[in-house]
């Protein structure tokens, strides 16, 4: 399959999938608003969203397996658009599962909530898919009211309206921030579109300019903010732990992994050969630790969990980060191999969060997982699973360990020998909190105030089941998942800089799938 | 035997065999209990005995298994025996390559020896949560085989962790008043030291490796640094191992470890998982950077720190209250020892080394078994809630006294055997320090035969002693098995020193490579046979 997106028909071809989800979406809407607010029509909508985004993510394997291609344009038709569209679809099937139990529980009869997460969902695909700033700016902006919406859903909850607002009014001031920087590198190069971009930044030596380093600049704020890392997180861990919690589990593994899709493609694609030049690479190397530091850091003094889990993605955020920093193809599959493991056990995380704290605000503190293990072991268990595979232990943590490892190979093998050492030494400050969880589960008895805890809900239990089990057994055998980053990673332009370490910027192992065809043509060396 | 062993093709499966074993045996225990009960508690103690006898059976199958690596392991063959080389993670060239050598297969037998051992003696102390309890200790096991025979450098490291997770655990919920906070010790000590050696192990594979191999005898065949870099790599793994020995300024989490963990824990903390780090040393560490291993102020600061490991321990030993701390802080002192005999890099003190590591497995053990024994009748670990009690318990005191004994390194014992190897082979190297290290085998006699006067012989002034009831025959067996095999490697460490003797050779070869060595070997072989 080629698609041509210089024609309109080729273009609206090559964006199947998100229109699929788009029409799917607004069909969806209409029946959300036919009938009148009822728990029975919460519930077909939230099942008739999961058709659809079953279906969606079909037609991705279909594009995916079909070899989709494309000439030069606006958007990417690539694998790992596939790769990071399925990982957001497959976000999202968990977070609809557990909004469904959560709308219950609460007595939540908002339909239309489902369909503000396709809604999101489809700014996602965007923003995997674009190669020009203008259409990552339309996919955050999608994706962003969408979740804003979501954050102040329970509008009974004072939490979640304050969570909302603020949500909303930062978040609107960042995406300022990141229009802003696309206005400026366009003043510099003339263009929107990221092999343009690139094209102009190596030929012309454009690097030096003032105005250019001025945009990237306010690109990476704009940026740092949708993946809250430090020091723009400020907003997470409120809108986190205010938010109703499958939206939360939704905003840590979709949203972010999102936001970073396209980062990555806007930092790899449109700034190839200023990447390892000062200081814009420098500004994302310190990101990288401050976020490492300050996650890891702040986590540790959180009493709610869902909060401390805020903080824990700040630090995964931060490891992600290093997996940017390094910038080759196998940073980027390193990037995705990561996405699945954070997205597996964000979700799981979440998901017992739910089942155990489900409306009360005090059974969201740490201490309330007290003895935890005697009244629902497996929920204890699986608990402990996700705790371990986010602070990165092997087999008890299942692939998280992988993931972490993964990284660090994509760190060492650019001699990033000072990050990689970062990254492990704040990942022991994380056991602090990661343990505690553990720690207050197996070995507190259980506080004399807390109420039982309630029979976990079908779906929630599914997800939770899934979830651990996927981690546990990739985390022995991850063949398959190293197999789909291999597959699927971002073609990189080799920066010219790579000259000093032949071998190493693609050299996962033999039969590495090397960039086809580099989407800048020619690279000149200065 | 041999003959029988190669027969059924023993060699080909018996190390993936030993792994799969305990996992197998957890499972039984889960869908053992299952049936009819909710998904709730374990607590069961009705169905206790099924768990207990499950894990029993489970363990003593694994050490008639593993007893055939006696027969089958070829002393003259230098290469790697029992090798099974699978396929595991492709992309990076991460193989489950395990194989034993001579100081392999003594650590692999000891574990397999102890641990049955150890679940027999904490048969009455657990009594919550069985069920899981035993699944831990179980998939501790396969984690401490695993470390002992991986040979990819990847698996070592994954089994390596695996133990973390078990021991937390076990500390953590069956342990004393101060668990939690012995246990989170435990467990951060070990991981900062461990996280380290991933990166370097990490930093070995891509420059050493070439992206494509974590094959031991690859990466100890090509390893080669700039001094600086092998420093930093050196020390990476130094400090995983050094916390694990554990040396002496990394010890602080071993005597609340291992005095909050159950018998069974502080059994196997003790008895294995110690052995964990120095075995690291003899297989990783050292081989992996000889350059910096044997650069002058490493080595001589790692001496220094062992000796002053020696003599700190004994002499904190000696005025412990408690009669746990006491046997914890004697580990300490004789892991100074081994570390001593490892890095004096002679082959005699390199075997004196790995006898040491097997005696100081059994005979703490068996001391740890005894302080729970009492323990459980008591409930007081003070020695000076004793007093007198030989003639209440005569039983007891004859194996405290004589696995005391064993410790202190009487002749005719273990633990003669090993420091008198030790000694002997530092004195070369290292005479001063090896000097001093002597006065540890005098602290060693003082402070247990001290503690054995307290508790068995002063006068029996405490009403509350004069009822404790005597080992039963469950416990006699327990120590009967353990003086035997006490007796047997004091009076008969032949077959053991013939089978270890090659690999020490190959070791301190493979480190000096120098002629001075051959002498060494020459007398060390001397000594073996």
């Amino acid at each position: 399959m080629r698609f041509d997106l210089a024609t309109p028909s080729g273009l609206t071809a090559a964006l199947g999938p998100e229109m699929f989800l788009v029409a799917g979406a607004m069909a969806l809407l209409l029946w959300a608003s036919w009938k009148p607010e009822s728990d029975e029509h919460q519930r077909n909508v939230a099942i008739g969203s999961i058709v659809v985004t079953i279906v969606t993510a079909g037609l991705v394997i279909w594009y995916m397996a079909a070899g989709a291609v494309s000439g030069p344009g606006i958007i990417a038709v690539d694998n790992f658009r596939w790769a990071s569209d399925l990982l957001f679809l497959l976000a999202t099937l968990m977070a609809i599962a557990l909004s469904m139990d959560y709308a219950k529980r609460v007595g939540l009869t908002i339909a239309e909530a489902h369909v503000l997460i396709l809604l999101a969902t489809s700014g996602m695909m965007l923003l995997a898919a674009a190669r020009d700033l203008i259409i990552v700016f339309l996919g955050i902006e999608l994706m962003s009211v969408a979740v804003y919406v979501l954050t102040g859903i329970q509008r009974r909850s004072g939490r979640a309206a304050e969570a909302a607002l603020k949500y909303f009014l930062l978040g609107a001031f960042s995406t300022g921030f990141l229009l802003y920087g696309i206005a400026l590198v366009y003043g510099a190069t003339g263009a929107t579109n990221l092999a343009r971009i690139a094209e102009r930044v190596t030929a012309s030596g454009f690097s030096g300019v003032p105005m250019l380093s001025v945009g990237i600049g306010l690109l990476l704020v704009g940026f740092a903010f949708k993946v809250a890392a430090a020091p723009f997180h400020m907003w997470t861990p409120d809108v986190y732990e205010g938010a109703p919690t499958p939206y939360t589990a939704y905003m840590a593994a979709a949203v972010k992994a999102a936001a970073f899709a396209a980062f990555l493609r806007v930092w790899i694609e449109a700034f190839p050969a200023i990447q390892y030049d000062a200081p814009s690479h420098r500004a994302l190397w310190y990101l990288a630790v401050v976020t490492m530091i300050a996650g890891n850091a702040i986590a540790l003094a959180q009493k709610n969990i869902k909060r401390m889990l805020a903080y824990s993605s700040i630090a995964h955020a931060g490891y992600i980060l290093v997996a940017l920093v390094v910038g080759t193809s196998l940073g980027a599959s390193a990037f995705l191999f990561y996405l699945v493991a954070y997205t597996l056990a964000t979700m799981g995380a979440f998901a017992v969060v739910m089942a155990v704290a489900p409306i009360r605000e005090e059974d969201e503190q740490v201490a309330a997982f007290g003895g935890l293990w005697r009244d629902r072991p497996w929920l204890a268990v699986a608990m402990a699973v996700f705790m371990l595979a986010l602070l990165g232990f092997p087999i008890a943590g299942g692939m998280g360990f992988f993931a972490k490892w993964y990284v660090l190979q994509a760190a060492l093998g650019r001699d990033q020998n000072l990050l990689a050492v970062a990254l492990v030494l704040t990942s022991v400050l994380s056991a602090g909190y990661y343990l505690y969880v553990v720690m207050v589960m197996f070995m507190r008895p259980r506080p004399k105030d807390a109420q039982p805890v309630a029979p976990v809900p079908r779906l929630t239990g599914l997800v939770i089941g899934l979830t651990a089990g996927a981690l546990l057994i990739f985390g022995v055998f991850p063949n398959p998942v190293l197999w789909f980053a291999r597959q699927n990673t971002l073609p990189v332009p080799v920066p010219t800089m790579s000259q000093d370490m032949p071998g190493m910027i693609h050299g996962v192992a033999p039969g590495v799938a090397q960039p086809a065809a580099p989407p800048v043509a020619a690279i000149p060396t200065r | 035997m041999r003959d029988f062993l190669a027969s059924i093709g023993y060699n080909g499966w018996i190390l993936p065999a030993l792994l799969l074993v305990p996992i197998v045996g957890a499972a039984a225990l889960y869908i053992g209990g299952v049936g009819g009960r909710g998904s709730g508690s374990d607590d069961n103690l009705e169905r206790a005995g099924d768990a207990r006898a499950i894990a029993l059976g489970t363990l003593t199958i694994e050490f008639l298994l593993s007893v055939g690596l006696w027969w089958s392991y070829d002393p003259a063959e230098p290469a790697w025996q029992a090798v099974v080389n699978l396929p595991w993670i492709g992309d990076w060239g991460a193989r489950f390559h395990v194989g034993v050598d001579g100081i392999s297969l003594v650590m692999v037998l000891l574990t397999t020896f102890i641990m049955p051992l150890a679940v027999l003696g904490s048969w009455t102390s657990v009594r919550t949560k069985l069920r899981s309890y035993y699944a831990l200790l179980l998939v501790l096991t396969t984690g401490m085989l695993g470390v002992f025979m991986s040979l990819d450098l990847l698996l070592f490291y994954v089994m390596w962790e695996i133990m973390l997770v078990p021991m937390y655990f076990i500390i953590g919920i069956w342990g004393g008043e101060r668990r939690i906070y012995a246990s989170l010790k435990f467990f951060i000590y070990t991981m900062v030291g461990s996280l380290l050696m991933l990166v370097a192990i990490l930093y070995l594979w891509v420059k050493v490796g070439n992206s494509s191999t974590f094959d031991y005898d690859t990466l100890v065949a090509n390893a080669s640094f700039t001094h600086r870099t092998a420093l930093y790599l050196f020390g990476a793994f130094f400090l995983a191992f050094a916390v694990k020995v554990p040396m002496f300024p990394f010890h602080t989490w071993l005597p609340d470890a291992h005095v909050e963990a159950p018998t069974a824990g502080s059994v196997i903390l003790a008895g294995i998982m110690l052995k964990l780090g120095t075995y690291g040393f003899l297989r990783f560490a050292i081989p992996l950077f000889p350059s910096a291993a044997t650069t002058g102020w490493v080595r001589t600061g790692i001496l220094v720190l062992a000796v002053i490991g020696i003599v700190y321990g004994a002499l904190v030993a000696m005025v412990q209250p408690d009669f746990k701390k006491l046997v914890a802080y004697s580990s300490v002192s004789h892991l100074g020892f081994v570390m001593l005999g490892i890095f004096a890099l002679t082959v005699q003190s390199v075997q004196g080394a790995i006898m040491i590591m097997i005696s100081h497995g059994i005979s703490t053990g068996a001391l740890f078994l005894l302080v729970g024994m009492i323990y459980e009748r008591r409930h007081t670990r003070e020695i000076e809630a004793y007093g007198g009690i030989a003639r209440v318990v005569p039983m007891f005191a004859v194996f405290l006294t004589f696995v005391s004994l064993s410790s202190i390194g009487l002749p005719g014992t273990n633990g003669f055997i090993g420091e008198f190897l030790v000694l002997l082979g530092a004195f070369r190297a290292a005479p001063i320090l090896t000097l001093i290290a002597t006065t540890g085998v005098i602290f060693a006699a003082a402070y247990l035969l001290w503690a054995i006067q307290r508790i068995l012989f002063n006068s029996l002034d405490k009403p509350e002693n004069r009822t404790i009831t005597d080992l039963n025959r469950r416990e006699l067996f327990i120590m009967g098995v353990l003086a035997a095999a006490i007796l047997w490697i004091g009076i008969y460490p032949a077959p053991l020193l013939r089978r270890t003797e090659p690999a020490a050779t190959r070791f301190v070869n493979s480190v000096t490579g120098s002629a001075a060595t051959r002498t060494a070997a020459a007398v060390g072989a001397s000594i073996s046979r």
